[in-house]
């Protein structure tokens, strides 16, 4: 018997949406099967990671708190992997929305208000786009690879942050600690739910896929995205210019990891420290592959990535593995993810092999 | 006894998900037989050649070899038995030299050095001009096909499958190539030759197969048949011919090209070198020439896809735009196709719908305020499938799902029906079928009827001098100087294809010289 594939007459809707749910679940599987092998508890694990999340009712907060960034940035970067333009320094754009927020927020000083502090998530947006025009110019300037100016200018960005953490913005009231000063409560975002840590940027982010998903679907920019990603010469012919959609695809990409670093700067976190990048701009990558690069999908994925995590800080305090653990299962996620990529375009056929009377000696 | 014949197919059967491409096919090519095989576009002659090469397996069938049973497992196997194949579509690594190319298409290891001077001996002998250490991302259409003639040549065949060699030929060049393959014949080789040019197929063939619908329809010998007796068998019905409006008056210059020049894009490019014509309403023009001298730099200086630097360089109706954007000049009233269907004048994976929206968004009012009015586009797109009689689900048929021809008549369509006061157009029917290359010509004639002027680029001197009124020659990205088609040479059109002023070595203007070569 043989495996052949086979080119589907188009794409299949059913493979579209099943793949992702297939990953996951395969992901889950292997997991028992390598923690068992390993010889920790694997369904325990499984379940704490994947499942406590969502049964335990006192968790939703921190799932809805930890998606809003990942998705976020997830719609963004989704924008630029459509145009075949590929943003890997999302965290340093990340960290930058969050500085140039914080900026603002130190110079405003603490009689600001909610002017401030729209002020401050625009300079959010501001600031990580600034970050990605960088690898933005040089690209079509020069022609640099982006891949690699922007995962590059992420290790930047950790400097920079710990330059002005450290030094001219550290809390002059920190015991000496890098950090900056905590926000006022004037200037952190409003909480939706009182009692819960689920802020205004949650909102926002349950809000921006619906956004997208006109803007790439029904507009003439996402019409845009989706030529120059597919077929740039067609975009070309179609009169719509290369090299403007490289800044754009960079500029949203970056905008909106800025967007996401500012409001979880001033909804969750309300002081920036060296452990600020915690690897939401890396693993919104996942998030948008998983979410098969569509708003809604990105919405979604950035939920059960979301779960992951937080599960993985569940599964160490129950069977004692790193939270670290948690990044694997998300590896694994977008391993299946991007592995099964093929039968939206193709399908299985098993072949049985043919009768031995014919002569293949021959050949 | 008699020689078995050296390919026997019998009821060769090819099915795909929602496709029966061959139907109990049967027939048999011998040894040093020229053997033409006809049909429309997916009539399929592309598949059951596939089968004969080894890429696909028949459903159900036998071909036999030399009169033995055999089953073709993968073209490795086809090439070991002597099969040699010259695709229509190319498969070549853009970013790979000539050489390189060639010596992964090659089953033995052999090295660079030896390859390259067997190469050039190949070339030398049947008269291929190519250089084996260009990329082949900066070559024409018409020289990568060399690509694929010598690599083919390299083998020794047997048995040699030419999918649609000359559509990228000059004349001289065909006579050259019919030259290489008569002698190839000769020495016993057999040939499967695939063409819709039914004239060449008289001059060449000795025998001729016509499939239609996946059904053979007929074997017949092409030496007794009319091109036009053939035609109406491939197509099963009557062949149109262009009807023109009786007494055409051509209006004023629409279309004015004034001194263009471009600089070559790459080491390889063809630079447009003061480049001057005009073109009236209602006046075809047409340009020829070998693949490879400057057509595409043409079409892009024109389409918009290549600013020019020098704003009053195009003018259409006395306004200037060849400083204008392909967008800006769509909306000016230009409009183009380029010779590359999928990834260029079509995204492949993209519905014929959206395909609509590429080019024709801005003048059929399918975008206000940004957004794109899907409801427009699909109706737009629905109206170039039926007014075109493009055979394709619907509008939201993937491109890619179309074959060649029908998506052909989808581009073509597509930019006719937004009645452009000036068309650009380059290989409008390459690989096309007579009866779609009959329907897209009467379109551009019924266009410039409307007092349209249309600018016609093609490596088919055939279509141009029946659709034409007007033609001229480019060449190393110089344009001769038009002439009217009526009362044209055709010799010395062909001189200048070749470039008489060009290389005095280059093979195409001397065919009378190659005669004596054999």
């Amino acid at each position: 018997m043989r495996i052949k594939l086979e080119k589907r007459p188009a794409p299949s809707t059913f493979m579209l949406i099943a793949t992702p749910i297939a990953s996951v679940l395969l992901t889950m599987l292997i997991g028992v099967i390598v923690f068992d092998a390993i010889g920790i508890e694997g369904e325990r694990a499984v379940i704490d990671i994947f499942l406590t999340p969502i049964l335990a009712s006192y968790k939703w907060q921190d799932v809805a708190v930890k998606a809003a960034p990942l998705i976020i940035i997830a719609l963004g970067l989704s924008i630029g992997n459509r145009a075949q333009i590929w943003n890997i320094g999302a965290e340093g754009q990340y960290v930058l929305g969050a500085l140039f927020a914080a900026g603002v927020g130190i110079a405003a000083g603490p009689t600001g208000g909610p002017f401030t502090l729209i002020l401050m998530i625009l300079a959010g947006i501001v600031g990580g786009a600034a970050w990605a025009a960088i690898p933005a110019f040089l690209k079509t300037r020069w022609d640099v690879n982006e891949i690699l100016t922007s995962l590059m200018l992420t290790y930047v960005s950790f400097q920079v942050l710990g330059y002005l953490v450290g030094g001219p913005w550290k809390d002059p009231n920190g015991r000496n600690f890098p950090a900056t000063a905590p926000l006022p409560e004037s200037l952190t975002l409003p909480i939706l739910f009182p009692g819960t840590t689920v802020h205004l940027g949650v909102a926002i982010a349950l809000i921006l896929p619906f956004v997208f998903w006109v803007l790439m679907s029904k507009s003439v920019f996402g019409f845009q995205i989706r030529v120059v990603g597919s077929a740039p010469h067609a975009a070309r012919h179609g009169g719509f210019d290369a090299k403007q959609t490289i800044w754009m695809a960079l500029l949203i990409g970056g905008g909106m990891a800025g967007l996401a670093g500012a409001l979880e700067f001033t909804g969750s976190l309300k002081a920036i420290n060296l452990g600020f990048p915690s690897g939401y701009g890396f693993t919104a990558i996942i998030v948008a592959f998983l979410g098969r690069l569509n708003p809604i999908g990105c919405l979604i994925a950035g939920f059960v990535l979301a779960v992951t995590y937080v599960g993985g800080q569940v599964a160490q305090t129950t069977v004692h593995i790193p939270n670290s653990t948690a990044g694997i299962f998300q590896a694994m996620m977008l391993f299946f993810i991007l592995a099964s990529d093929i039968l939206i375009r193709y399908r299985v056929r098993f072949i049985a092999k043919k009768p031995a009377n014919s002569t293949e000696a021959h050949t | 006894m008699q020689t078995p014949p050296r390919l026997d197919l019998s009821g060769i059967t090819k099915r795909f998900p929602g496709v029966l491409a061959n139907d109990q096919v049967s027939f048999a090519v011998q040894p040093g037989e020229i053997h033409a095989l006809l049909g429309e576009n997916g009539a399929g002659k592309s598949t059951l050649v596939k089968m004969i090469y080894g890429i696909m397996q028949p459903d159900a069938g036998e071909i036999a070899w030399n009169g033995a049973r055999i089953t073709i497992a993968n073209p490795k196997a086809a090439r070991k038995l002597g099969i040699g194949m010259v695709f229509q579509h190319f498969s070549l690594f853009e970013a790979m030299t000539v050489l390189e190319n060639i010596a992964l298409g090659m089953d033995a290891k052999i090295p660079a050095r030896d390859l390259e001077a067997k190469i050039v001996a190949v070339m030398q002998q049947y008269g291929l001009k190519l250089e084996p250490h260009r990329i082949v991302s900066t070559l024409s259409v018409g020289e990568r096909q060399r690509i694929e003639i010598v690599r083919a040549l390299l083998l020794n065949p047997n048995l040699l499958i030419m999918d649609e060699p000359t559509s990228v030929l000059t004349p001289q060049e065909v006579e050259q190539l019919f030259v290489v393959l008569r002698q190839l014949a000769k020495e016993g080789c057999s040939i499967l030759y695939i063409s819709h040019k039914l004239h060449e197929i008289k001059a060449l063939c000795d025998t001729a197969t016509i499939l239609r619908g996946g059904k053979l329809v007929d074997t017949c010998d092409p030496a007794k048949e009319t091109s036009r007796s053939m035609a109406e068998k491939m197509i099963g019905g009557s062949l149109k011919d262009i009807q023109r409006g009786e007494g055409r008056a051509l209006g004023t210059a629409k279309l004015t090209v004034q001194n263009l020049s471009i600089p070559k894009d790459g080491p390889f490019g063809i630079a447009l070198k003061d480049i001057s014509f005009s073109v009236k309403a209602g006046e075809i023009f047409g340009i020829a020439g070998v693949a490879g001298n400057g057509q595409n730099a043409l079409l892009l200086a024109l389409s918009g896809e290549t600013p020019s630097l020098k704003p009053d360089a195009i003018q259409i109706d006395g306004s200037k735009i060849a400083a204008l954007t392909a967008k800006q000049r769509r909306l000016a009233g230009m409009a183009s196709v380029p010779e590359e269907r999928n990834g260029h004048a079509a995204v492949p994976d993209f519905s014929l719908s959206d395909n609509a929206i590429l080019t024709a968004r801005d003048r059929m009012g399918m975008v206000s305020g940004g957004m794109v009015n899907a409801r427009s586009a699909r109706t737009y797109a629905g109206e170039v499938i039926a007014a075109f009689s493009v055979k394709a689900t619907g509008p939201g048929a993937m491109a890619d799902s179309l074959s060649g021809g029908n998506l052909q008549k989808f581009i073509m369509g597509r930019e006719i029906m937004q009645k452009p006061q000036v068309l650009v157009v380059s290989q409008p029917t390459w690989g096309v079928d007579a009866g779609a290359a009959a329907a897209i010509h009467q379109a551009l004639v019924d266009l410039a009827a409307t007092g349209s002027a249309i600018v016609v680029i093609s490596q088919d001197l055939d279509e141009l001098l029946s659709l034409c009124d007007t033609l001229a020659v480019i060449n190393e990205g110089n344009l001769s100087k038009p002439m009217p088609v009526a009362g044209a040479n055709i010799e010395e059109i062909g001189l200048l294809m070749g470039g008489v002023h060009g290389d005095p070595n280059a093979p195409t203007h001397i065919s009378s010289e190659v005669a004596h070569a054999y």
